[in-house]
């Protein structure tokens, strides 16, 4: 996405525990903790596995693929964003679809979104003095 | 199922006396002040002298964050009324607002006190100004400057300009919706039902007629929630007493018996991680309730359901099974079974679509004083014996069912 096109955001506040998840796209990579033991993917991320209470996790890149569980097309200008309106969604991905991300669907006409859909991630890159971050946003699969 | 009453400790507990303060939607008044006015009022509805209160309970206690979101922490009022309270105890991290009216019920049962003073205050309203909801979003609404960053709960939505409860609660309609084929529709009836109750309550913020037309015609905040289906932030504080029953019988009112409450969580306390997005919390609570009373959901003479989003009603109909899964569309459809001389009275105050944001604590005071037959010319025919009372949405859910001893 080129600069002018992306919109204002609050961004996260970097952590040791967060920054690959929100830091991975400069590589285009979506990257979640997974529990080295028992394969769990861990969103938000914790200090323990909640599946076999193991603390041996690392992150792992995943394929950026996921399905909408649901959306809402907002029309309401909270604070400065996307155009109006948007689409915000929950989104599961295809490895664990017990691993959810509230997320923005773009490249899509808001009244095309399905319950069901398949997505595919693709980031927005802000740049910040904290640390690039690039948000995972999802955009149809095909 | 058998119940065995000696567990059901809350039936130790009733609700003796309940009280408002002025409710507006923009009253610029000192925020202690109006709780104490709403406290005091339900101290001598109940019959009592602030003396006679020796406990103290309240949500969220004291927070800044959102401004207006509370009117008073737990020390303010014990303070400001020389309360002496055998217990006391406030916090946000409960089974919604009723968690408070839970916790007192679980203290008068165990002794600790005889008379919890309860109350949620707001002054939302006056805190957001001219400027609306936007006035008190985290970064201020006005552009994230100074270097504001999203951390804990709000990083998972801020960052994808999802800021508001309307758009998290949104996405769980439109699951629901999807699931059973629900509409705008059927969904307008609690908005159309609130307001014609509302038309009846004077302290109610909104009270001019409302139409389809006008509902179908609002402007849209987030799908499939227009206007309409937001509550409106207020000002104004709300107070109840829970007393030891066995201490409240030669009281003013006729004691309301807690007879169960529910306070069940049995999914991950988040507004997305949710297991079914068709539900939420109160599907727990709502289940748990009905298993600790022989009682059954059509026992229910009222309900009083919190609509901080009108859908949030229509989601408590189906989890304490006044309704079947997915069937909550067609029960309100036209609005016939919720009216006031329907099969099931629902929000006669006008809930906080119409009558304000009062926060879960809005829901108690009407169910009480429909049940004390004391609801002027909004009352229920014949005032009901048995009623549930719900409030909270998303990850924060409780319940209680009275009965009019």
């Amino acid at each position: 996405m080129a600069d002018a096109d992306v919109p204002f955001r609050i961004l996260p506040r970097l952590t040791d525990r967060n920054r690959d998840f929100w830091t991975a796209g400069a590589r285009g990579e979506l990257r979640f903790w997974r529990c080295q033991d028992c394969g769990f993917y861990i969103h938000p991320p914790a200090p323990i596995c909640p599946s076999c209470y193991s603390k041996d996790m690392e992150t792992e890149a995943v394929s950026g693929r996921a399905t909408v569980a649901t959306y809402s097309v907002n029309h309401q200008p909270w604070m400065p964003g996307p155009e109006l309106p948007y689409v915000v969604a929950i989104v599961e991905i295809v490895e664990q679809p017990s691993v959810r991300l509230t997320t923005n669907l773009v490249n899509i006409a808001p009244d095309a979104v399905q319950i069901g859909m398949p997505v595919r991630v693709t980031f927005e890159h802000h740049p910040d003095p904290d640390g690039d971050v690039y948000l995972p946003l999802f955009e149809p699969e095909s | 199922m058998t119940v065995d009453v000696n567990t059901i400790i809350e039936r130790r507990a009733c609700i003796s006396g309940v009280g408002q303060s002025e409710i507006g939607r923009r009253l610029y008044r000192d925020p202690l002040e109006l709780t104490l006015d709403g406290c005091l009022a339900a101290i001598e509805h109940a019959g009592l002298t602030p003396a006679d209160i020796d406990g103290l309970s309240t949500y969220p206690g004291p927070m800044g964050m959102p401004a207006g979101f509370s009117g008073a922490g737990a020390y303010d009022v014990i303070d400001a009324l020389r309360l002496k309270c055998g217990w006391y105890g406030s916090g946000l991290e409960t089974s919604g607002q009723l968690g408070s009216v839970v916790n007192a019920c679980l203290a008068v049962a165990s002794g600790l006190a005889t008379h919890v003073l309860c109350f949620r205050s707001v002054y939302e309203g006056s805190a957001q100004g001219e400027k609306g909801r936007s006035a008190v979003l985290p970064g201020g609404g006005g552009g994230g400057g100074g270097g504001f960053k999203a951390s804990g709960f709000t990083e998972w939505n801020l960052p994808f300009s999802a800021p508001s409860a309307a758009i998290w609660i949104a996405m769980f309609a439109q699951r629901h919706f999807h699931q059973y084929g629900i509409t705008r529709e059927q969904l307008a009836w609690i908005a159309l039902n609130d307001r014609r109750n509302a038309e009846l309550n004077p302290k109610a913020i909104y009270r001019d007629p409302m139409t389809m037309d006008d509902y179908m015609n609002a402007r849209m905040i987030s799908t499939p929630f227009c206007l309409y289906d937001c509550d409106v932030p207020c000002d104004g504080a709300t107070a109840v007493i829970v007393s030891r029953r066995d201490r409240a019988g030669d009281l003013r009112n006729r004691p309301l018996r807690v007879e169960a409450v529910g306070t069940r969580i049995d999914g991950r306390p988040s507004w997305d991680q949710f297991d079914d997005l068709s539900t939420m919390a109160n599907r727990a609570a709502g289940k748990q309730l009905w298993e600790r009373t022989e009682l059954k959901p059509a026992d229910a003479q009222m309900a009083q359901l919190y609509d901080g989003f009108s859908w949030i009603t229509m989601s408590w109909l189906e989890a304490l099974g006044l309704c079947g899964e997915g069937e909550s569309g067609e029960f309100i459809d036209g609005g016939a079974n919720i009216a006031r001389d329907g099969r099931l009275p629902l929000n006669t105050h006008g809930g906080q679509l119409s009558a304000g944001r009062l926060h879960g604590y809005g829901f108690l005071h009407e169910g009480a004083t429909q049940m004390w037959g004391q609801a002027g010319e909004r009352q229920i025919a014949t005032p009901p014996e048995v009623g549930v009372i719900a409030a909270g949405g998303g990850n924060t859910c409780g319940c209680l069912l009275l009965v009019r001893e």
